[in-house]
């Protein structure tokens, strides 16, 4: 079984969607260090902040919203192999209409969470 | 023949159990015609070539289900596929991965019809009934829940298919796993207890990550992957609730 | 695969259980999070500059819904995470050894037990 996911074009994609878990994992403990932070103390979450800002961080973060972003996306795509048969007045839904349901769901969500942020911010 | 006679080459992968340690290639020129499947290219082969050469065939037509290879690394029906897609470029069968080979294309699928027998196959009514109750009724859309899942040919592409399979031997695997659904969703059956036991087990559903190829391959468009999905969640449901209802299915 | 042979119960439904309800709640809001905390904040855009000062974050830290919010993101995120991981490494021929099971599942548990004692301690 040695390299079989380098063998089709199939595999290839599942092996990078699976990837994406190293991303969601370093971003999850980004977020973990920060609570740590939080917890010792202002100047100690304020060098948090600080550090968030520098160029390193940056780069981190385009590259995690970028993956983030294809696990979401891939979520949704498997929808119609990974969910139940969605069924509407007795018919089951087309597969494109589960997967973009649930892009329309992330999108609503995404949009729900900045709206939030913004009116406890202000 | 006229002399635009066109040939491909055919790449096959050879074994003999008797005279081989290991399997290995041999290419053949075989002329074809673009109503050629790549099934005749192999009969063209044993016809012309080498009469030793064995396959697995019968109907021809994409229902038997018998005559399943690896067609440059993909699981298909060789019946239904057709050398002129491939030409000008050389085509490589295979016995199906996944599988032990007898000899040559033909695959051991003892281990699969254990799977298969595993799951219970078959109505287990939910109540008997005397002759003199007559038949079982079901609704339409009652039948809609498995049709589906009864088109499945047992051509076991799906298993060449499913990277879990090749890791995993035991698992029980995507077409087993729909035959189960199939019979777990029809409303006359009242088997799904002992069924889950399986699907449940540590050779059951939880073996599949979603790679979702199964269904991609699939000739009959069963989408076996959707089938051990959704187990995925009943096994979950009968994991968490079994406390609850001390009917549920498996210890 | 014999049929006489007795099978254990898989204890998967656990894992995958959090692998699901991760994978969800980071496909629904893992990329406006990601945005928001790594990007838009330290870079100044779109929300007011103190957004995630030490009072707002701490004051969302105490209240009941935050805390629960930042314990599911963080927790789940890496028991998502971790299950991907350990298939993977299956996949890639590393077959599931403690080692793998303390490199994955054992720092989702760490982490998640981490976050529970700082939300808790707030």
């Amino acid at each position: 079984m040695d390299g079989w996911w380098k063998k089709n074009p199939h595999f290839v994609e599942y092996m990078i969607h699976e990837g994406t878990a190293v991303f969601v994992a370093a971003y999850a403990l980004t977020l973990l260090c920060g609570l740590v932070r939080l917890g010792q103390g202002e100047a100690a979450w304020n060098a948090w902040l600080e550090a968030l800002k520098s160029p390193f961080s940056l780069v981190a973060h385009v590259v995690f919203l970028a993956a983030i972003a294809y696990h979401a996306f891939t979520w949704f795509k498997l929808f119609p192999l990974t969910m139940p048969p969605m069924v509407v007045n007795g018919k089951k839904v087309a597969p494109e209409v589960m997967v973009n349901t649930g892009l329309a769901a992330a999108v609503a969500a995404a949009l729900a969470l900045l709206g939030f942020v913004w009116r406890i911010a202000a | 023949m006229s002399d635009t006679q066109k040939i491909i080459e055919i790449e096959v992968l050879r074994y003999n159990p008797e005279s081989d340690q290991e399997p290995h290639s041999q290419v053949y020129k075989v002329p074809f015609t673009d109503d050629m499947s790549v099934l005749q290219g192999a009969q063209y082969i044993k016809d012309n070539f080498d009469g030793s050469l064995t396959y697995r065939w019968s109907c021809r037509m994409a229902i038997c289900g018998s005559c399943g290879m690896m067609i440059n690394g993909v699981p298909k029906l060789s019946c239904e596929t057709f050398l002129r897609d491939y030409y000008p470029n050389r085509i490589r069968i295979e016995a199906m991965a996944h599988f032990p080979i007898e000899k040559d294309l033909v695959v051991d699928l003892s281990g699969f019809m254990e799977k298969l027998e595993a799951i219970q196959p078959y109505i287990i009514p939910k109540e008997p009934r005397t002759l003199e109750q007559g038949e079982y009724i079901q609704t339409p859309s009652q039948f809609a829940e498995f049709i589906q899942y009864t088109s499945c040919i047992n051509c076991t592409l799906c298993y060449a298919a499913c990277p879990q399979v090749g890791l995993n031997p035991d698992f029980i695997g995507p077409a087993a796993i729909a035959l189960a659904h199939r019979y777990n969703m029809d409303s006359r059956d009242g088997g799904q207890a002992q069924r889950m036991e399986l699907l449940a087990s540590e050779d059951g559903v939880y073996n599949c990550s979603a790679v979702g190829y199964c269904s991609e391959v699939c000739p009959k468009h069963v989408d076996p992957g959707n089938a051990v999905n959704v187990n995925k969640i009943h096994a979950a449901k009968d994991y968490f609730l079994r406390f609850l209802s001390p009917k549920g299915g498996s210890k | 695969m014999k049929n006489t042979k007795i099978r254990k119960r898989s204890n998967a439904p656990i894992f995958w259980g959090l692998f699901g309800g991760g994978g969800m709640l980071a496909a629904l809001f893992g990329p406006m999070l990601v945005f928001i905390t790594g990007l838009a904040i330290p870079l100044g855009l779109l929300l007011p500059a103190d957004t995630m000062s030490y009072a707002k974050m701490l004051a969302f830290a105490q209240n009941i819904l935050g805390k629960g919010f930042i314990f599911a993101v963080i927790a789940l995120f890496m028991w998502h995470a971790a299950h991907r991981i350990f298939h993977s490494l299956h996949e890639f021929g590393v077959h599931a050894g403690t080692g793998c099971k303390l490199l994955t599942y054992g720092v989702a548990f760490v982490s998640t037990i981490v976050a529970a004692v700082i939300l808790l301690g707030l």
